[in-house]
Formats: C-alpha cells, structure tokens, sequence
C-alpha cells in the first residue's frame, strides 16, 4: 500500500534525514544546502504575511505581460546562479586542494559538476535571456505585448517546473552524476538504477518544451507584431538576434526532447534505444544531444551579441556600423550553427573524411563570428566613446570572447581534439566564451533596460564595480585551466595526482572566489539602487540617449507600451525623432487600448508539470496520471474559454501619455555629460543636437 | 635480469612529445594558433587605440554619427576571416588526414587489445600471449594499433604524451594507431568520466628498446596467472587494478597485474556477449549489482565485429 502511494521514496531519500544518520562534511554540505529551502520558504511566506504582499504576488504570477514575465524569469535565473556560483566555487575549492583527493567525495563531486553544468545552462543562461528577450522585444517592435501572452506564461511555467524538480533532487533523493550532457549508458537503467538520472531527463525536458514554446512565441511576435513602417532591414539588432535565437530554438530543441524521452523509454520502460545490448547504440543519444546542443550555445550567445551590438552604438552615441554585415553574419551562424555538432565527438572513431568536414564547417563560423567582432569596433571608430558599465564589459568581450574563440579555432581542429578533449582546455574554453560571451551580455543588458521597466537607474559606480569583478575573476579563475589542460589534466576530476598542477589549482581557487564576490556584487547594486531610487528616477524613460523604440515610452513603462503604435520611418528611429526635434510632438487621436487580463492557466499547468516530473522520479504513479490527466484537462478548458480582455480607456491613456509628452518637451534634457548623475531623469539631449 | 622500465625519461603530456603523432600535434597546435592570431591582433591591438582616440571626455578624432559603411573596410572585414580560415582549413583537412587514427604508421603493427573496466585498462597482446593490466608497454619505433572496446560504459583511452585519445564503446572497436619515436616513461588515462574511481583510472606507458620490450613480455609470460573468462569475471568488478589484487588472491604482490592470456578469444568473447543476451543488472559490468559469477562469457562470434569503419 505504502509503495503504491510513496513508489520509491523513502525516509533515506531526504537529504537532511541522510545527514542525521550519517554525519560528515559531505552530507553536512548537501543538508545545508537543502535546508535553505525549508527556511527560506518559511522566511518568505512570513514576509508575504506580513507585508500583506499575497495579492500582488499572485497578480504577478497571473499576470501576462510580457515586462512582467520576463522580470520573473530574470529573478528564478538570479536565484539559480546563486546556487550555480556557491557550486562552481565548492568545486574550484575543492581542486585547489585536489592533490590525491580533496575534501568533497567523488560522489558528491559528480553531482556538483553535473547540477552545475545542467543549472547553468538550463536556469540561468537560458531563462536569463528569455527574460531580457521577453522585455525587450515587444518594446524593440513596437507591440505591446508577444503573440500569443497566455502561451508566453505557460512557457514561463515549463521553466518554472524544470527548475523545481532540479531543486527538489536536493532535498529529497539525489541528482544524476552523468554530467550536463548525461551520455548513457553510464545513465541507462543497469549502471545508473537511482533516481539521479530521471530528475536529469524530466527536468530538461520539461523546460525544453518550454523552451520550444518560447522559440514559436517569439517568432510570430517578430514576424506579426511588427509595428507600421518596421521593416526586417529597419529591426534593431537585439530584435535580430531574439528572432535567430527564436527559429534556432524551434529547431534545436526537439531533438533534446526526443533524446531524454527515448533515455526515459530505456529507463522506464526497459527500451534498447541507447542501451549496451540487444542492437541499442549510445552513440546515437550523442549525436541526438549535440544536434540540440551546438545550436544551444549559439541560441545563448546570439541574444548576447545582440546586446553588444546596442552596446556599442548607443555608447559611442553613433549609428551600427556595418548593419548589413552584421546581419548577414547573425544569420550565417544560425544556419551554420546546425551543421557543426560532430566537433563535440570528434574521438568517437569515425573516419577522418568525416571529421575533416565538420572540422572545416567549424572553422566557417569563425569567419561571420570575426566579422561581427571588426564591426562592433567599426562602430566605436568615429563615435564619442563613454566608459559606463556596458561599455566595460563590451570590452572584456572584445579581449575575453577574442582568445575564447581562439581556443575555439584551436578545437576545431580534430587533430587537437584528441589531446585536447575532455581536457581543462575544453572547461576553459566554453567557460571563455560564456562568461564574457553571454553572462557579460546578459548583465550588460540588466544594466541598461533595468531602468525602462522600474523607472530607475542602478547605481553606476557599483555596476562598473561589478563588470571589474567579473572579469578578473574570470581571468584568474579559467586562464589558468589552458595551462592545466595542456599539461594533460582531465575535466571532471574529483582529485588529481600531478602535484605540477597544484599552483595553477590555486590561482583559479582565488579566481573563483572573486566570481563570488562578482555574483554578490550584482545583489549590493541591486539592493542600494533600490534603497536611492529617488535618487535614480528616469520617468521620461531615455537614461543613455537611446536610439531605438524601447526608449520612446516613458520609465517604468505602462502596461501597454505605447499609447498609440509608434510608425517608423528608417532604422534608429527614436535618434532620429530626436534629431529632428518631432520625439515628443502631440499626438491627436487616441483609442481604447485592450490587453488580455490575468490567468491561472500557465500557473496551474507549472503545478502540473511539476507533479508529472516528480511522480514518474519517485515511481509515484498516481501522482503522474493524475497530473498528466490534470494538465490536458485544464489545456483543453482554457482552450474553450473565452479569452478575456481589460480595456483601458482612451481618456486615462490620453492623460498619461499627454503629461509625459508635455513634460519632454518642456524639460531641458541632460547632455551625456551628466548621464551617471542625479540630473538624469531620462530625457536626452543628443551630443550631435548640440 | 633488470627491469627494463626503470631509469626513462619521463614525459607529461603532448608539450613533451614521445610519439610522432603528439610531436605532429604540438606543430600543428603552434601554427594553427599562429594563423589564428592573425584575425585576433587587429582586435587587441586597435581596441584600446579606438578606445582612447574617441573617448569622450577628450576625443583626439572626428564625430561622425552617421558613418555606417565602407566598402574597402567590408571587404577587408571579411576577407581576412575568409582567408585565414581557408589557411587553417586546408592545414586541418591535411591534418586529419595524416593523423587519422585508423591509419597505421608502418607496416604490420604491433597488435594490442584493450578493454575499458571500471576502472581500469587490460591490454592484451595477442601474439605474445600475454595480458597486462594497467600497463602498455611498446617497443620504440614499431608501429602500435590498439583495438579498443570497453564491458562497461563508454570509455575514451588518451596517452597525452603519445597519440592523444579515442573513445572505447561496448559492443563496438575503436583503433588507435601510433609510433612512439623515443624511449621514454609516461602515463595514460581514461578521459571519460565514469564515475567515482574514474579519478584514479591510470596507466603507465613504457616505450623501451626491442630487447628491453622482449624482457617485458618474457617476465610477464612467466606469470602463474591466467586470463580467463573467470579471472576476467574478477577484473570487471568496480574498482581500480590495486583494488583488484584482493579477489584475485594477489594481495601482496607489487606492480602491476601480468597475465598469460588463457583464453586467447576473450576480447571478442567480451564484444559478442552484448549481441547475444540481453544484459542484466547481475551481468552487467559497471552496475551496482554486478556479480561476477553470474556473468557468463558468450563464446565468440564467428560474425565479423562491428567496428567503427565506415
Ligand atoms: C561563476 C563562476 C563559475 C565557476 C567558478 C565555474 C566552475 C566550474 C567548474 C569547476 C566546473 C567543472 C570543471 C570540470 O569538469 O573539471 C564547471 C563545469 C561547467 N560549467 Fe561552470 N563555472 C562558472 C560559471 C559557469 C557559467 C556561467 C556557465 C554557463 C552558463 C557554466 C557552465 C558550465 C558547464 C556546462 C560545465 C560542464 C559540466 C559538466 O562537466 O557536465 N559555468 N564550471
Ligand atoms: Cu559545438
Ligand atoms: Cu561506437
């Protein structure tokens, strides 16, 4: 009876049970690290109470727009890198003093480096960016809101689920020890029969689908939703690279979900797609996860050049140089993204005609890579260069991401890769390219459209504080593992025995511990500008002299974006609004405004994935059909219910939008001079007006 | 009789190279990072010049808003990409080629065997009768082909120093072929994760003289072990060689495990029996239930392996 309803959890299944039996810094660790959840969901149910907060909070969860869905998912990505981080460190420590064994066992090593791996990517990289791109492109196209809200929500939910089932595995039961690729058949149901694997597959796979659903959302916004006047060619880059990442995840995640699900088949239900025997092949999980997982990097760093391409014109105050080229070049990459995978298994044995064409296809996406590279510089030459925060780490990418993608070059030579596979190298070399690839231009981005969704700036000091942090910590932390890579030191390893080793072990120790200081640092700005916004208010909503649409509706921006639908004219269309004196003029005619109202749908559909996730780890059958059942039960009501909308008068949207507009042309706007200080209340006055 | 593997020089990695192929890979390495720097110097060295001609606060050069294209710039912007990638590629296809694995690197090379356990290696030379564990020993300036499979998970054997590396996958070959050029001692790995031994899954590497190599294999033919389905039964529990040494009733003795081989088919026993039965968690080597007496060997197949030639 007890099996039926509890399947395979046990007392000794909870992590804090297994520390009371068996004490030791191992499970010491792993309690804690479990208790956090128990106490900070106590702590903040308490501050819900008492700040009789419940009500605002549901409004959010129920909420559809896309500002406000895609801040949720920025704040889920900032907890997840809290953890991503204090394990990314446990692990660094750990190697420093790694000469023949550290003080973590092997055991909880493995889980470190796979929950890391699997976090980073899946909840923080991932959700990062689907928050910003959620933010910014409805505001980028001048809509106001995505295609489809309510299908928006759900993904938000999918997400939401992945993630609770990968932080659930550290309280009860474990999490899988394959690594963040998760090769079988060291996960297949013989060598791994523990529930460690099954969090691993239904935690991805259940936020992949929403992730698929993200990439479907955000093509048909880009597509459909663009306003009178925007172009392709007019669309602003950021908008560009969301609508490449948005098709490239349309394509690439499918085959993750077919792979987790043919691997749960195997488990499950005693399937031979990857197994050893009876004519199953693990080579063909391979090629499966890599034809998601090269497109993968790309979906996380084009959103990220995107950023960098923002970066560089509205800080030098110039246009784009090489619009044309860039585009172009995004677009290379995205095809070509798809026809490279074999890199990440060049020493599987096959001949070397085949390694040779995917050794040359890698190479090719260097070339559009290097082009965007010139070009961003191409944009500072001739402009009027201010070192803000984004600017720092614009740079960091130029000199970080530039020897990444060196080392890159040097991998994808598949002679290289048999010495240098699965080395330090290869850690090095993807961290190389993510940290001041993508994490730089996600923080960029927060830095620079913060102020457009809360009406205040972040203090500028303490962010460019942060983008130092980042850096050095990065160098210190990864530069050291090329070496250690070449002297032939393995990823993944628990403890080493080349004492030649242990000076470089430090260094990054060191390294990794400013990367705390980094992640820290992120929370303080956050913390103090919060504590000085009225210090920091923007309500005219241009803070860094914008060029593009987002920064033409005033800070925190309304619920619906604009007042009436902005026409464009050309690209940089606010810059040029701006020059021509006409940014700000009246406008005559405004109509009722209809957004779609709040719904529980995406929320209800969170819990049931979650119950789905968690029922079929723990062998719980009826907690899986139920909410299996549950989930398509509630898809096909909502999809019978009548959608339905809030209207906002046009008399209370006139009288909003009027007083900005009054106000802008009254107010003398701050030259960039004064852009870090008080005077900036977020209207410009262009350097080339003066 | 001395033992031939003392007094060698000792290699690290691929930096030290003892192999033609590692020193092929070190060259290749330099000028591909070479080539490669020619696409990232303009990047480091124009950056910081950009960066303080148009600083704001005290611009040296002129303000030009709306310049936003160049056709010399373009085509430069591309062309040296284009360029330096053709360079590398052609370098590369060569390359791949002449380092390819499967290739072998003179004539009738020196066949071994190897099977991946957790975790540990068995290599097994054929010709000589003779398996050692944890230990390849190679004769300077023979060819070697190693033909790789594992009875557990998938595997990938790399010796830095001399070759690099390649997968072992059960129920599948793998072929590593290579020629170490110098004598010299260094140490091999598996660079697959695997799980929690897979730390300390290591192995010497010798490359000695001819007659050093013909002591090696004398000493090791003397052994009063065998390999046998039953003893390899024992070598594919979990754990490393050192830790095989208990089940295997050899405590005490030092050095690595040296077998006669007593069944001269075991690899391909090994390969056949992932084409036969359907594994269970008591025969399944790597599993936490693994028991090595309700593991049977299939006998080999008289099929041809499936080997990973395309
Ligand atoms: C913030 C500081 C970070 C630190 C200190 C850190 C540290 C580490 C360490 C020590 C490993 C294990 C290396 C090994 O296998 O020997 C690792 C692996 C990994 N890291 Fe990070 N990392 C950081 C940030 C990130 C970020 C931002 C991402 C991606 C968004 C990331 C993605 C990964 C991945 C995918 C792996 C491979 C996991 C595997 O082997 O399956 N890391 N990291
Ligand atoms: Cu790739
Ligand atoms: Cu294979």
């Amino acid at each position: 009876m007890l099996d039926a309803i509890f399947g395979r959890l046990t007392w000794d299944s909870i992590i804090l049970v297994q520390a009371v039996e068996e004490p030791n810094i191992n499970t010491l660790i792993t309690a804690s690290a479990a208790a956090m959840m128990p106490v900070g969901g106590v702590m903040i149910v308490a501050l819900l109470t008492w700040m009789k907060w419940w009500k605002p909070l549901f409004e959010w969860l129920t909420s559809v727009d896309h500002k406000k869905i895609g801040t949720m998912y920025i704040i889920f990505a900032v907890i997840m890198l809290f953890r991503g981080v204090v394990e990314g460190m446990l692990m660094r420590a750990n190697q420093a003093v790694g000469l023949n064994g550290g003080f973590l066992s092997s055991d909880h090593f493995n889980q470190l480096f796979t929950t890391h791996g699997t976090n980073m990517i899946f909840f923080v990289a991932m959700p990062f960016l689907f928050g910003l791109i959620n933010i910014v492109v409805p505001l980028q196209i001048g809509a106001r809101d995505v295609a489809f809200p309510r299908l928006n929500q759900i993904s938000l939910g999918l997400t939401a689920a992945g993630g609770f089932l990968f932080m659930i595995s550290l309280m009860v039961g474990e999490f899988s020890t394959g690594g963040w690729t998760g090769y079988p058949s060291f996960t297949g149901r013989l060598v791994n029969p523990g529930v460690g694997p099954d969090y691993y597959i239904l935690a991805i796979a259940i936020s992949g689908i929403g992730s698929t659903l993200t990439g479907v959302n955000f093509s048909v916004t880009i597509y459909k939703l663009r306003t009178a006047g925007m172009s392709f060619m007019r669309m602003p880059l950021f908008t560009w690279t969301a609508l490449c990442t948005s098709i490239l995840l349309i394509f690439a995640m499918p085959p993750l979900t077919a792979c987790c699900a043919m691997l749960g088949l195997d488990r499950f239900l005693g399937f031979h797609f990857f197994t050893n025997d009876m004519g199953g092949n693990l080579m063909n999980f391979i090629n499966l996860f890599w034809m998601f997982g090269h497109p993968e990097v790309y979906i996380l760093v084009l959103p990220a050049f995107g950023v960098m391409s923002e970066i560089a014109s509205t800080y030098s105050g110039k246009r784009l140089y090489g619009y044309t080229s860039i585009v172009a070049a995004t677009m290379c990459i995205a095809v070509l993204s798809f026809t490279v995978w074999l890199h990440h298994f060049f020493t599987m044995g096959q001949s070397a005609t085949v390694n040779a064409a995917f050794g040359v296809a890698t190479m090719l996406i260097a070339i559009p890579t290097g082009v965007k590279i010139y070009d961003w510089l191409a944009t500072l030459w001739g402009g009027r260069i201010r070192f803000t925060a984004p600017m720092i780490y614009l740079c960091g990418f130029f000199v970080l991401f530039t020897i990444g993608g060196l080392s890159g070059v040097i991998l994808a030579s598949p002679t290289l890769d048999y010495q240098l596979h699965n080395s330090q190298f290869l850690v090095a070399h993807f961290h190389n390219v993510i940290i001041p690839g993508v994490l730089f231009g996600i923080l960029a981005g927060i830095h620079i459209w913060f102020p457009k969704i809360y009406g205040f700036r972040l203090m500028e000091g303490l962010s460019r504080i942060t983008a130092f942090l980042w850096a050095i910590g990065f160098i210190l932390a990864f530069m050291p593992l090329y070496q250690t890579g070449l002297m032939g030191m393995t990823r993944r390893t628990v403890a080493y025995e080349d004492p030649a080793l242990v000076p470089w072990m430090i260094v990054s120790g060191v390294g990794s511990l400013i990367l705390g200081l980094a992640f820290l640092s992120i929370l303080v700005t956050i913390l103090v500008s919060v504590l000085n916004r009225k210090k920091l208010m923007v309500p005219f909503g241009d803070p860094w002299d914008g060029r593009t649409l987002e920064w033409w509706t005033p800070a925190p921006t309304p619920e619906w974006n604009f007042a009436v639908l902005p026409k464009v004219e050309c690209r940089d269309a606010f810059a040029d609004a701006k020059e021509k004196g006409t940014a700000y003029q009246p406008i005559e005619k405004y109509d009722d405004i209809e957004m779609p109202s709040n719904t529980y749908y995406g929320f209800i559909i969170m819990i049931m994935a979650s119950g789905l996730g968690f029922g079929l780890v723990w062998h719980m059958w009826w907690l899986a059909i139920l909410s299996l059942l549950g989930a398509i039960t509630t898809a096909i009501t909502y999809a019978f219910l009548p959608q339905k909308h809030n209207v906002i008068p046009a008399a209370e949207v006139r009288e909003i939008d009027e007083a900005w507009r009054r106000a802008a042309r009254e107010g003398r706007g701050i030259t960039r001079d004064d852009e870090g200080n008080q005077a900036n209340q977020g209207l410009a006055c262009p350097d080339n007006i003066k | 009789m001395i033992d031939p593997t003392t007094n060698l020089a000792i290699a690290e990695s691929f930096l030290q190279p003892m192999g033609s192929v590692a020193a092929d890979q070190l060259r290749h390495l330099k000028i591909v990072t070479l080539l490669t720097l020619i696409a990232v110097v303009p990047v480091m060295v124009s950056m910081p010049w950009i960066l303080w001609r148009y600083r704001r606060s005290k611009p040296s050069g002129e303000y030009r808003p709306k310049w936003e294209s160049n056709w010399t710039l373009e085509c430069l912007m591309w062309g040296v990409p284009i360029v330096v990638v053709a360079l590398i590629g052609v370098n590369l296809t060569i390359m791949t080629f002449r380092l390819d694995p499967y290739k072998e690197l003179g004539k009738d090379p020196l066949q071994v065997q190897v099977i991946g356990l957790d975790w540990k290696w068995i290599f097994i030379y054929p010709d000589e009768g003779v398996a050692l564990v944890d230990e390849l020993v190679v004769p300077e300036g023979r060819a070697v082909e190693l033909t790789l499979t594992t009875d557990t998970v998938m595997q990938s054997l790399q010796i830095s120093a001399i070759v690099g590396q390649i997968y072992a996958m059960p129920a599948m070959t793998t072929k590593l072929n290579f020629l170490a050029v110098k004598q010299g001692e260094s140490e091999g790995m598996n660079s697959q994760f695997t799980g929690n031994g897979f730390w300390k899954q290591k192995f010497q590497v010798y490359s000695v003289s001819k007659e050093g190599y013909a002591a090696r294999m004398n000493k090791a033919k003397s052994s009063d072990l065998a390999l046998t389905a039953d003893t390899y039964a024992i070598l594919a529990m979990q754990g490393t060689s050192e830790e095989a040494k208990k089940p295997l009733a050899i405590e005490n003795r030092q050095g690595p495990i040296e077998m006669v081989l007593g069944d001269p088919k075991i690899f391909q026993r090994v390969l056949a029996r992932y084409m036969v039965d359907e594994m269970t968690p008591e025969s399944q080597p790597g599993s936490p239930f693994y028991d090595p007496k309700k593991s049977p060997l299939p006998p080999a197949s008289d099929k041809p392996m499936m080997g990973m030639e395309m």
